[in-house]
């Protein structure tokens, strides 16, 4: 089958931007792998990641480019650029029967949400606490926004990473825009 | 808005979840053994309680995860959340 080049989700869409306080910058293209492990698997699966999978609930590890982020109690999301070969190298981590990877780099598309009105405007839509004492830095989720489920990470205090299903793009860029020009209006 | 709290996840608004059904419910383990009343029973009386009600819900929309709670179905409060596979805690009404 031919390797068709994948089409950027984001492209065309007008993403609000606000002088200070707000930026959103399309993430580009990643691979995600979704990965499902038994407790006594953890140890050589993070070896085969290079990093400690978290085990208290939303918590996010990273390592260099990769991140794992917890989603379950036996599911993490796995992100990492779209040439890192973890990929085989998880897959064959992964004791017979006690766990799955499953690549879904085409089924999401991820955003930068970063300013000091990023919370302002994610809550818009996202029903969550931001509170940095309730959601602090390294904390991650499965969450929604609006009518789409979204998984938001806080990498920084006002730095967020936003996925949202690939044909929720359009949806996530047009609430987010009417969040950002209420957020503009408050702002003066 | 309600908060759920999820054993796993801490509280929660409640959008995030879905609601189960009833909890404890054991599906008979050979259902042709039964009989027509029995496996009616099974299917579709519930205890529907004014008062403590064990429940099933998922955190759909978070970690995924089933849960079981307690909720006073008068005043819509959640006394207690619990694991599925935990037994149905004591709480007095």
């Amino acid at each position: 089958m031919a390797d068709l080049p994948r089409a950027d989700p984001w492209r065309g869409l007008a993403l609000p931007q606000l002088p200070g306080l707000l930026t959103l910058t399309p993430h580009g293209d990643a691979a995600r792998l979704s990965l499902r492990g038994e407790a006594a698997s953890l140890a050589p699966l993070g070896a085969a990641l290079g990093l400690v999978l978290p085990t208290t609930p939303c918590r996010a590890a990273t390592s260099g480019t990769r991140a794992a982020l917890w989603l379950g109690p036996d599911e993490w999301l796995i992100l990492t650029p779209p040439d890192d070969p973890v990929r085989d190298t998880l897959a064959a981590a992964i004791p017979a029967g006690a766990g799955a990877l499953v690549d879904i780099s085409h089924r999401q598309a991820a955003l930068t949400i970063s300013g000091p009105a990023a919370t302002e405007v994610l809550n818009a839509g996202c029903p969550l606490d931001l509170d940095p004492c309730v959601f602090a830095v390294g904390m991650c989720t499965r969450t929604i926004c609006g009518k789409a489920s979204i998984v938001l990470w806080r990498q920084a205090m006002e730095t967020f990473h936003f996925e949202v299903g690939r044909s929720f793009a359009a949806y996530a860029a047009g609430l987010l825009s009417a969040a950002a020009r209420l957020a503009a209006r408050r702002a003066g | 808005m309600l908060l759920i709290p999820c054993p796993y996840c801490g509280p929660r608004p409640e959008i995030e979840f879905s609601y189960g059904g009833e909890a404890h419910l054991a599906r008979p383990r050979d259902p042709a053994a039964c009989d027509d009343a029995a496996w009616g029973d099974f299917l579709y009386a519930r205890t529907n309680p004014k008062g403590i009600h064990a429940e099933r819900w998922r955190h759909a929309h978070g970690c995924g995860r089933f849960f079981n709670a307690l909720r006073h179905t008068v005043s819509d409060q959640f006394l207690i959340t619990y694991r599925i596979g935990a037994p149905r805690p004591e709480i007095a009404a």
